[in-house]
């Protein structure tokens, strides 16, 4: 038996072909090495993120939400839901605590979910699994597989907004949480401090208002850079595309000259765990990572 | 009478009062106390910053300036990052309360038409609640779209070498056009929602006829 189970909710980015896929692979083979046996919610749903607020409103969005709880529920009674994506995970545990603290929007919830053929009885726990990692692992079941440590790499960890905000993981501050800095070292590498850890990348702007969203990413990518860092590493799907895959539009408006592999933690750790490349979804970066493919391919 | 003008005559002068009934988080306007740390905070204030900031969004709905604030493109700047909500000194829930007011301004019908988040934002609720789950191929053609199929080439065009970077990191499908991922239970869904909707309506109402 696996030494921790969690009902899944991987997110749309993480599907097969879509934008985070590679993120996907990585939690896999991660999981894996630390005996986390993560199984998928049956039929789950969007969220709608950060940005359904606008044509959602507020009730359909927590009875989005309220229907992957229900789901979990009866499939995978009394597990704890663990989300990969950022904005999975903020949306719903914001859901959960919506819905906990009025009498009112949890009868309504209850009667929409009647239309689904659902309802709820308790909500389980909304985790992301970066809290799987650090509070129920542990920091040194997390050191304990490390194979091929990743030294002398230089990483600027980018936290970003919705891993750190409103809610963030627990005893970390807003303004210069260090937990993810914290993952890089127990994999050997090196995090350099800089000064745009928490900015926005721009979130959903990066599609509505790209200029806003690409200077915000400039700043990001710069301090980066300027701090010496190699490569930059995130637990946040969009933070991570946002950041990625703009670089080249950034490049032509402000004659900069990036190219920095963005990576996720997961990835580090696969590799760390003596993973491949595959197995650590570096095929999926868009800006190649070449020094981490090479400690994959370490035997 | 457009549901626009049917609440402002329903609330005659008060617009305080129909915030704080008919928007989300609303009934925390008034604790606002005028810092301007929100304003400060805010990633997009910058360049070149809201026509209407936080702070000043909230001074303006206790001065009852309800059609400066509804039509203003401000609250449609919100990248929802939450840094606005961390660093306020009385907890108020900025991010939720703009986009509350956005989500109002956008049902009465009076927010700004060519905005293009509040376009972006009906693109993506309409994109993920079809079948249930995002399908980004689909919602990124209909962003590049939305004014009209020449535009849309040169959307395009401009974003070919993105689309070719993610096609060839496997993480954008092309088959997505046909199908792509879906929810099994679609019509629960859609049922669910509409109720919803419907209780949400319903609720606001009997609020503005108490």
């Amino acid at each position: 038996m696996a030494k921790k189970e969690y009902a899944f909710y991987p997110g749309c980015s993480s599907q097969r072909g879509a934008s985070a896929s590679n993120y996907l692979t990585s939690v896999n083979a991660m999981c894996k090495t630390l005996d986390v046996k993560i199984t998928e919610i049956p039929d789950w749903n969007c969220c709608s993120a950060s940005i359904g607020y606008a044509e959602g409103g507020e009730l359909p969005r927590h009875v989005l939400n309220a229907r992957n709880f229900a789901l979990a529920e009866k499939h995978m009674p009394g597990q704890d839901i663990v989300a990969t994506c950022a904005a999975c995970w903020l949306g719903a545990r914001e859901s959960k605590e919506r819905l906990e603290h009025s009498s009112v929007l949890l009868q309504d919830t209850q009667e929409a979910l009647k239309e689904a053929g659902l309802n709820i009885k308790a909500i389980p726990e909304v985790r992301h699994m970066v809290e799987v990692l650090i509070e129920d692992l542990g920091w040194n079941a997390l050191a304990a597989p490390v194979k091929n440590p990743l030294e002398g790499l230089k990483f600027a960890g980018y936290v970003g907004c919705q891993t750190n905000r409103p809610f963030g993981i627990s005893g970390e501050n807003f303004e210069n949480p260090m937990y993810l800095d914290k993952l890089i070292e127990t994999v050997g590498g090196e995090a350099v401090p800089y000064d745009q850890k928490v900015t926005c990348c721009g979130g959903a702007l990066a599609f509505s208002e790209p200029d806003k969203a690409q200077a915000q990413i400039k700043d990001i990518v710069e301090s980066a850079y300027d701090h010496g860092a190699e490569m930059i590493v995130t637990p946040c799907p969009l933070c991570q595309a946002n950041v990625e895959i703009y670089q080249g539009h950034i490049n032509k408006k402000y004659g900069t000259k990036f190219r920095i592999p963005v990576l996720y933690y997961s990835q580090l750790m696969t590799v760390a765990y003596g993973g491949s490349a595959k197995e650590a979804g570096l095929d999926g970066q868009v800006i190649k990572a070449p020094k981490l493919e090479a400690i994959a391919g370490k035997k | 009478m457009s549901a626009n003008a049917q609440m402002a005559t329903k609330y005659k002068n008060n617009f305080l009062k129909e915030v704080e009934e008919q928007v989300e988080m609303g009934e925390w306007v008034k604790m606002c106390m005028q810092c301007g740390v929100c304003s400060g905070s805010c990633p997009t204030n910058f360049h070149p910053g809201w026509e209407h900031p936080p702070q000043e969004i909230f001074m303006m709905i206790r001065a009852g300036k309800r059609e400066e604030v509804l039509t203003s493109p401000s609250m449609w700047m919100c990248t929802s990052c939450y840094n606005c909500i961390v660093r306020c000194p009385r907890k108020l829930p900025i991010t939720h309360i703009m986009h509350g007011l956005a989500n109002y301004a956008h049902r009465l019908g009076v927010a700004p038409k060519m905005q293009p988040t509040r376009s972006f934002a009906k693109l993506f609720w309409n994109n993920c609640v079809k079948t249930g789950r995002v399908n980004e191929l689909k919602l990124s053609v209909g962003l590049y779209f939305k004014d009209g199929l020449s535009q849309g080439i040169r959307n395009g065009m401009a974003m070919k070498d993105v689309a070719l970077g993610l096609l060839k990191a496997k993480r954008l499908n092309p088959f997505e056009l046909f199908g792509g991922h879906k929810c099994k239970d679609q019509n629960g869904i859609h049922a669910m929602l509409k109720k919803a909707r419907e209780l949400e309506e319903k609720r606001k109402a009997l609020k503005a006829a108490a």
